[in-house]
């Protein structure tokens, strides 16, 4: 490999830094989809595997996507909840990979909630 | 790579590595290729984490959740539980002494909160086999921005005005060091970071060139730079082969990205080093012994001045740093002088790393803000003592630094206070000691130590620590005399005195410490034949309590060398002519019954264990 200029140096910087996002602990917002057993069968992964790939085209990683084991409302599965930086939780139910990823634009970058899809707003608050 | 949902952060320093830390790896990769999680979630491999005294362990990210005492067996249901289904383990998470209830996050936990991190900032985030991940976390900025915007003169003023001091004992001003050599005539100048780390116990340098080899390379171009020099030297110690491996990477991966080698980021500045092992003895750590073991001659000690700084590789001016040193300058030059200098007290600036181990809760290695107190360490942090015992000394500084007594525990630590109180910063060994710790016995084991250690040159050093373990071995042995006190003090001050190097001139230290502030245990062992704290082995007797013991026979099965006698359901009795003081029938006598006590001085007397067993039914009357 050829020496680096500062210039190159700073581009490496740039595309590291996507890299080691997660390590930080600085996010706008978190995901967290349900995996119980009951959202585990009824495809939670495949709504990880979308909400992933949504990540992975952001320039600035500051989402957060964790899991959470069964939130008590089998029927809705697969599930998950959106937290912005200060604003309510929202929860999602029966989502499929579309929906996920219409989410994932609108709530999550976008900042608006997709009410078509959302079952309840600010319910795991305060808790 | 593309990105992951969860990363985990497994600590792979020297400890977590011994406990098995590689074999943890495979299994985790093995479970979550056995999950299909392998697209959502990877290990990272980390240098030391600090919490050493709970390890193998890791940090889930980005949940920030501790895990320790890992354990292959434990891997698969992690996995599945934590990993897959969002449920973190409670049984792997860290638990307070007397508490229930676990701390599942790392930021919560007692040990990590009080640590303020600087020259320790990327330890446990990065991998420090990859260089990336340093520059990641701004590594090489402070590179940039010298060779953009400072001139030599500018960064040692910085440095200078940081009032940085070195870490590795001395405590000696970093940027007055460098502008001393920069204004030396003669060429070529060196630099050499020191990693020689031959305080027993102590492994705050090792960690960090296993966590973050990067930040000490970016220190050392930053020096090279402002002090006008060229080539550069590491000194390691050969018995850190995972340390001296990862910088021997670090170096390579520098070197590919024009970070060391000719022309700099295109600056027109060259400057390469290498590394050079050495052999470990105690007195290879100190500067001019360093200096002529890179020369190829015999690593002895001579008499400064001059000054390495003014002549020192092949009689060239040369700048000698600690790990810890260098580790701390490109934070100094991102954050600047004002920054830094706001942490700490008046004369100490910054942090300082202590590993923190003896007996305290929370072992490991910690960085705290210098002014800290003795007792916020020993309680915030270490956690207190184990088994409820009482708190009764901590020795900083090595082997030749001294021991602070329980009074003085709310010494702030800094280079001065610990020195008014009889010992010194040192490199930064802290060995808490509770009240089963002989003092004398503890003096004794320094001396024996340093004595090995002397070089030999000097007459006081070499012969002063021999007359000085002579003198505490008959104590010890309760052959001491009461005109001891007085040679030791006479004896200790005159090897202070005279003697060549700081070897010498600290190693009655710890001597002298114990004589000012447990004065009366050495007067115990002189006078009474007593040793107050039960350890020294001439000076007690192990003893079976006749109202206690239920002839159960286990002390017996279990001497070694068959020194008790018994039968079932009598009263055994130890024949103190055979006992060898080992402590085995003391730790196997069941704790509901507890009949073994030691006991020493007048209470001994009348021990001898000639009688023989009776049965225990009689002494129920
Ligand atoms: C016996 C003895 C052993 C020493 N061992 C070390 C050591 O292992 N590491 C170290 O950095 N300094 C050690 N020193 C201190 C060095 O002589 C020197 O002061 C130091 O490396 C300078 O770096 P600093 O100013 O960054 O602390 C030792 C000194 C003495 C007298
Ligand atoms: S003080 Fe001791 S170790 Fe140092 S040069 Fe003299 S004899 Fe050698
Ligand atoms: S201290 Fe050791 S040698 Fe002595 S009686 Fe107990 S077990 Fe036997
Ligand atoms: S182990 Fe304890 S109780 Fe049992 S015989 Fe020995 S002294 Fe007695
Ligand atoms: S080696 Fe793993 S925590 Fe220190």
């Amino acid at each position: 490999m050829a020496p680096l200029t500062l210039d190159e140096l700073r581009k490496k910087r740039k595309e590291a830094r996507k890299e080691i996002y997660l390590r930080e602990g600085e996010y706008k917002s978190k995901i967290i989809v349900h995996m119980g057993t009951c959202g585990i069968a009824a495809g939670a992964r495949e709504i990880v595997s979308a909400f992933l790939g949504e990540i992975e085209n952001l320039t600035e990683k500051n989402v957060m996507l964790t899991a959470s084991g069964c939130a008590g409302l089998c029927s809705m599965e697969p599930m998950a909840t959106v937290e912005l930086l200060n604003s309510p939780s929202v929860k999602y139910g029966n989502l499929t990979t579309d929906k996920a990823k219409r989410i994932f634009k609108e709530h999550i970058i976008g900042g608006n909630i997709v009410t078509e899809y959302a079952i309840g707003i600010g319910s795991e608050k305060g808790g | 790579m593309a990105v992951r949902r969860i990363e985990l952060m497994l600590c792979t320093g020297t400890g977590c590595v011994a406990g098995g830390a590689f074999r943890i790896k495979e299994t985790l990769e093995k479970e979550i290729q056995k999950q299909g999680l392998d697209k959502e979630v990877s290990v990272i491999i980390t240098g030391c984490n600090g919490f050493c005294g709970q390890g193998p362990l890791m940090v889930v990210q980005p949940d920030n959740i501790f895990y320790g005492f890992l354990n292959e067996e434990d891997i698969p249901f992690l996995v599945q539980e934590h990993l897959l289904k969002g449920r973190p383990v409670k049984k792997l998470m860290f638990t307070p002494s007397e508490k229930k209830e676990p701390v599942p996050l790392l930021s919560e936990i007692p040990f990590f909160k009080k640590q303020m991190l600087v020259a320790l900032r990327n330890k446990g985030i990065i991998d420090p086999e990859k260089i990336d991940d340093y520059i990641a976390r701004d590594g090489y900025t402070a590179l940039e921005k010298i060779l953009s915007s400072m001139t030599p003169d500018d960064v040692i003023d910085e440095i200078i005005r940081s009032g940085l001091r070195g870490r590795g004992g001395g405590g000696f001003p970093t940027g007055t060091k460098w502008k001393i050599c920069r204004t030396e005539q003669k060429t070529p100048k060196y630099i050499i970071c020191n990693c020689d780390e031959g305080d027993p116990g102590a492994y705050m340098d090792r960690s960090v060139f296993e966590s973050d080899p990067h930040t000490v390379i970016e220190g050392m171009i930053i020096g090279a730079y402002a002090i006008g020099v060229s080539h550069g030297y590491i000194y390691a110690r050969t018995e850190y082969p995972l340390a001296i491996k990862r910088m021997q990477l670090a170096l390579t991966q520098a070197r590919e990205y024009g970070l060391l080698g000719e022309n700099i980021l295109g600056s027109g500045f060259n400057f390469d080093m290498e590394i050079r092992e050495g052999s470990g003895a105690f007195v290879c750590g100190e500067e001019t012994s360093l200096i002529h073991s890179i020369e190829g001659k015999g690593p002895e000690p001579r008499q400064r001045p001059p000054f390495p700084a003014q002549s020192g590789i092949w009689d060239c001016p040369t700048v000698i740093n600690n790990v810890e040193t260098w580790a701390n300058v490109p934070v100094i030059i991102n954050r600047g002088a004002d920054w830094f200098s706001k942490i700490g007290t008046e004369t100490s600036k910054g942090t300082k790393i202590f590993s923190l181990v003896g007996k305290i809760n929370n072992t490991g290695l910690i960085e705290v803000p210098m002014g800290i107190t003795l007792r916020e360490v020993v309680y915030d942090i270490g956690g207190g003592i184990p088994d409820n015992k009482k708190f009764k000394a901590v020795q900083t500084g090595g082997p030749s630094g001294g021991c602070i007594p329980h009074s003085m525990i709310d010494v702030p630590i800094d280079y001065e206070s610990l020195t008014k109180a009889g010992s010194m910063m040192g490199s930064g060994g802290m060995i808490v000691m509770d009240e089963d710790t002989c003092m004398v016995d503890v003096a004794k084991f320094f001396i024996q130590f340093t004595n090995d250690e002397s070089c030999g040159k000097c007459t006081t050093c070499r012969d002063g620590s021999d007359a000085l373990l002579e003198v505490l071995t008959n104590i010890t042995n309760g052959n001491g005399k009461e005109e001891d006190l007085e040679f030791l003090e006479e004896a200790g001050n005159a090897i202070k005195d005279a003697s060549m190097c700081g070897l010498g001139t600290t190693l009655p230290n710890p001597v002298l410490s114990t004589l000012k502030y447990f004065r009366d245990e050495y007067e115990a062992h002189i006078k009474e034949r007593r040793c107050p704290a039960l350890v020294c082995k001439n000076l007690i007797k192990y003893y079976i309590l006749p109202e206690k013991c239920t002839g159960c026979k286990l002390c017996l099965k279990n001497c070694p060398p068959g020194a008790i006698k018994g039968e079932l359901k009598h009263i055994h009795i130890i024949d103190q002519s055979k006992c060898t003081k080992c402590g085995t029938c003391l730790d196997v006598c069941p704790p509901k019954v507890s009949a073994i006590i030691k006991v020493s001085g007048k209470e001994t007397e009348n021990i001898t264990g000639i009688e023989e067993p009776y049965p225990v039914k009689k002494k129920e009357k």
